[in-house]
């Protein structure tokens, strides 16, 4: 049954870059079911722009391997959603193309990285989408827009094709309106690629249960103290009340490494984007470097131009963090901290299946009310510590408010992504009955 | 203490270009952000790569890549075939 899908949304969110009118499908799994696919994702013969103007324009002459393989379950891909400008950022501010608004309340942000996919899914414009997340830049407009978000253990999905902001923290993953949709996604992108070469041959084959008696779920304090809002705490300590009415057994647990996640977090992603960022000269893809100038001369004037304030601000913070006198200092101290959070985790998982805390410290807020770098980085608290860990976690919708979606956030050991993809099935289907 | 004259260094060796206007205001954040970072400083133990990260090798034998045309297709100046870059010397 292959054939064409007519996709002309009414994007008043401005949840897309680029539509595609007439996308293709073929037969498979996914069938004519229209996905979208976030901007850092190369689509052969589609634009592919990481919401900056450095890349507009770009045509990637191949297709990232979740997008073939998108492709191969006969998924329609009708276009490139909004996102921070390389992914930094929360709030999909940083867009080369201007905010995306979050489709619960337009005056509010959708949350970031992947604030696009979020808001086309929230919206109804597609039933699932692909997002990316380095540092909970799936969750978080999960959690914001009141969808499904998972973020996958690393090894499980192929990066290939996903344009290098952190290498060592990023992953592919699903973003849908139900837990069944994004097990159903995941299930058509977690394949073996070899050029992924930090790949573990581990695909993803697995139809959620609902049944979650005698799971263990450890409640780490840190994630309902300082720094979280007391009803998004309250919110969620009553979405964690359902999981024990079901049969799990709740108990208390402290990652006190986790202090230091943010400071490690934001020095790993700087240093690595530093570096990743570096191919932007203008040269083999983006706008054309002026080849009459000196060599740095030109460099700096066209990334000046083209690169938006965050990405600079983040490329230059991260060349200081690698440069001599303060690599010591603060990259070398990231990675201690990034070990010692691992160890944390795995000691926390040696008498517990899963962890539960809320995703975001707060509900989506208005643009502008938070607007210094270092505040903004701060809304990271609840999602990076998975990231540096490596393992998996989800974000389910938990109820709301004032109107205003909060995200339950479950985290597993590494490479048991069934088993939280389960615990929020069971969750989503209590609460839904 | 990052000076002005720091971010205007490390922007020459990141190749990125800074206006006048914004090398104030970016000495104030880094300044703000490095006091932050510096709470790390005591973290103890050594770094290690992340989770579950090891070497891959493979042999080192010819696979089939993209057509020149293809590869040429997204550069801003080209001739003959080559990709053209600024001067080097």
């Amino acid at each position: 049954m292959a054939g064409t899908l007519n996709f002309s949304p009414d994007d008043s969110y401005n949840a897309f870059i680029t539509t595609c009118a007439e996308a293709p499908f073929g037969d498979g799994a996914l069938a004519g079911i229209a996905v979208a696919i976030k901007d850092n994702l190369s689509t052969a013969g589609i634009q592919t722009t990481c919401a900056s103007r450095i890349l507009a324009g770009y045509i990637p002459p191949y297709d990232a391997h979740v997008v073939e393989l998108l492709r191969g379950a006969g998924a329609a891909i009708v276009g490139k959603t909004n996102m921070d400008e390389f992914g930094m950022g929360s709030t999909t501010g940083t867009s080369a193309f201007g905010p995306t608004k979050n489709p619960v309340d337009p005056e509010r942000v959708p949350g970031g990285s992947s604030g696009g996919s979020a808001a086309a899914v929230a919206a109804g414009l597609v039933p699932m989408a692909l997002g990316s997340d380095a540092g909970g830049a799936i969750r978080c407009p999960a959690a914001f827009c009141g969808i499904v978000g998972f973020k996958p253990t690393p090894g499980r999905v192929s990066r290939y094709g996903l344009i290098a902001h952190t290498s060592s923290l990023e992953e592919i993953g699903p973003m849908a309106r139900t837990v069944g949709d994004v097990s159903r996604l995941l299930s058509v992108i977690a394949r073996y690629d070899p050029r992924d070469s930090t790949m573990v041959d581990r695909p993803y084959d697995h139809e959620p249960s609902a049944d979650i008696k005698g799971l263990k779920v450890g409640i780490p304090e840190e994630y309902f103290g300082e720094g979280v809002d007391e009803r998004v705490a309250e919110q969620v300590r009553t979405a964690v009340g359902v999981l024990e009415d079901l049969g799990a057994d709740l108990v208390p647990v402290s990652i006190p490494g986790m202090r230091y996640a943010l400071p490690a977090y934001s020095i790993i992603c700087m240093s690595e984007a530093s570096s990743n960022l570096a191919r932007y000269d203008g040269v083999r893809y983006g706008p054309a470097v002026d080849t009459k100038k000196s060599w740095h001369e030109a460099y700096q004037d066209l990334r000046g131009e083209y690169l938006g304030v965050e990405a600079r601000r983040r490329i230059l913070l991260g060349t200081l963090t690698l440069s001599a006198g303060y690599a010591g200092r603060y990259y070398a101290k990231a990675l201690a901290a990034r070990r010692n959070i691992a160890r944390d985790f795995e000691r926390a998982f040696s008498d517990l299946d899963i962890i539960a805390g809320p995703t975001m410290p707060t509900v989506a807020f208005r643009p502008g009310e938070v607007t210094d770098p270092l505040a903004l980085y701060r809304l990271d608290a609840l999602t990076v510590p998975a990231s540096l860990a490596g393992i998996p976690a989800i974000s389910v919708p938990c109820g709301r408010i004032d109107n205003l979606p909060v995200g339950l956030q479950l985290m597993g050991r590494r490479f048991e992504d069934e088993r939280i993809i389960d615990a929020a099935f069971a969750y989503e289907q209590e609460v839904r009955a | 203490m990052i000076t002005e004259s720091d971010i205007e260094h490390i922007a020459e060796l990141a190749d990125i270009g800074i206006s006048k206007d914004e090398v104030p205001e970016f000495a104030r954040q880094f300044n703000a952000i490095l006091e932050y970072f510096s709470t790390i400083e005591s973290v103890e133990g050594e770094g290690a790569p992340a989770a579950g990260a090891a070497n891959a090798f493979r042999e080192d034998e010819p696979r089939p890549c993209l057509p020149q045309e293809a590869v040429l297709a997204n550069a801003g100046s080209t001739e003959n075939g080559y990709i053209k870059a600024p001067r080097v010397m």
